[in-house]
């Protein structure tokens, strides 16, 4: 199918972005690599009478590291990050999760920004922000305010995001020292969204075993990615060895109010989420101990 | 709603439509320049039928507006070939059986195209991870896997000759 006919708009600067967003309002639909909206946009399953296309703003690409933190711009493409040696040192959690996003083509077009401002809560990078407590800088009319991940995914596609606000670029916090990292899927084909996944990042103590901080954070596990605080809870200052891998996935599972679809059953879905949450964190234990 | 002048190069030539936005860049492709190698399966997303290279990335062309491609260079699968005939992607697909009826196969010769570029020497497992945005439903995909390690063991073979 086609999609219904819209006004389109190119703006080369974030300011001309927003200028744009706050003459429009709701009627306005920001474009940023389009691959999640050009699908529902040709399904007709969103119909929006105006297009901003943020593909020729320069300053909303780039990686940078800067104060303690990986700052991604919003229309830098998941190719891009996928290619980036700062990346997959400052921010490995999102250097893992980067190859799961759909295929090739997808990641040449796709964004980090638009995947996060989408929240679909089955794709990996808004599960990978809020695992790294990432910091969203948005933009709008009234200037610039930061939004952290835990207050960005407010519902199924929806985020606290204002109409007239742009999302320009999204801060990972480093983490450093004893660190460890793993995303796990489940899916029925590679590139396909996940039946259930988790991304995991553990911290341990310098001097012996011990979690210092970790994150659990569920893919598909709910109608928003969801971080799993009692699984977190039960392994954080416990010894590594004391902390049973089944049982995180266990309480992980039972954080999540997963789903029911032809995919699977919610029940399904916490089984597999339970398994994926073990394998992850056995994966980020085991590389946080060999650091 | 307002139509937008575009200009886009593809397969060298410049090319100057007046399109609607909605026009995605496949539909440009083959209904503004007669270019109906770039074959469109499912326009969501899903097959990989319509792939070309857009500034040299393989993308899916039903997930373009032609209005993004503005100022951009495309290659599609006619511009693969050259007068001396087949590229050696399109030369091992036809040796290796890596096609039956046909209408995956544009997508696939662009993908694996731009793949071996980027990465000359992959293992098995890298070639199936980047054919896996590209449905097939004759093959079974064993000959268009086939196809492309016989590329690459042909470009070796080159190489080592040279």
């Amino acid at each position: 199918m086609k999609a219904v006919a819209f006004e389109y708009d190119a703006p080369t600067t974030a300011d001309e972005a927003v200028g744009l967003l706050a003459e429009h309002g709701d009627e306005a639909k920001v474009l940023a690599g389009g691959q999640s909206l050009i699908p529902m946009l040709a399904l007709r399953l969103a119909v929006f009478d105006r297009l901003v296309d943020i593909g020729r703003i320069d300053e909303l690409r780039g990686i940078e590291r800067r104060d303690g933190a990986l700052r991604i711009g919003a229309a830098t493409t998941d190719a891009e990050v996928e290619r980036d040696a700062e990346v997959r040192a400052a921010a490995p959690l999102v250097a893992r999760a980067t190859p799961l996003i759909g295929h090739l083509q997808i990641r040449n077009r796709g964004t980090v920004g638009g995947s996060i401002a989408h929240a679909d809560p089955a794709a990996e990078y808004p599960a990978v922000a809020l695992a790294l407590d990432a910091e969203l800088d948005v933009l709008s009319p009234r200037g610039r305010r930061v939004i952290a991940a835990r207050d960005f995914f407010t519902g199924l596609w929806s985020t606290a995001l204002a109409p007239d606000e742009l999302l320009a670029g999204v801060s990972f916090p480093v983490w450093s020292g004893r660190s460890g990292f793993a995303v796990e899927e489940l899916s029925r084909r590679h590139g396909d969204f996940a039946i259930a996944g988790a991304a995991v990042a553990v911290q341990l103590d310098d001097d012996q075993d011990r979690v210092r901080r970790c994150a659990v954070a569920l893919i598909g596990m709910a109608s928003v990615p969801v971080r799993a605080t009692s699984a977190e809870a039960a392994a954080v200052g416990v010894t590594i060895d004391a902390v049973d891998p089944a049982e995180v996935g266990r309480l992980a599972a039972g954080d999540a109010d997963p789903p029911s679809d032809v995919h699977g059953t919610a029940v399904y879905r916490r089984r597999v989420g339970a398994a994926v949450v073990a394998r992850a964190w056995t994966a980020a234990v085991g590389e946080a101990r060999s650091g | 709603m307002a139509e937008v002048e575009v200009e886009v190069r593809v397969n060298g030539e410049p090319r100057r439509a007046t399109v609607e936005p909605r026009l995605t860049l496949a539909d440009l492709l083959r209904e503004r320049c007669g270019l109906t190698g770039t074959h469109l399966g499912c326009e969501h997303g899903v097959c990989g039928a319509c792939t070309v290279l857009l500034d040299g990335a393989a993308v899916r062309s039903c997930l373009v507006f032609a209005v993004q491609a503005d100022g951009r260079e495309v290659t599609t699968v006619e511009g693969l070939s050259d007068e001396h005939g087949l590229s050696d992607v399109q030369e091992a697909f036809r040796a290796c059986h890596g096609l039956q009826c046909g209408f995956c196969t544009p997508g696939f010769v662009v993908t694996v195209t731009a793949f071996l570029r980027d990465e000359p020497e992959p293992d098995d497992e890298a070639v199936r991870t980047a054919l896996s945005g590209n449905l097939c439903r004759c093959t079974g995909y064993q000959g268009i896997v086939a196809a492309v390690h016989e590329v690459v063991a042909r470009r070796r073979d080159r190489a080592g000759a040279g």
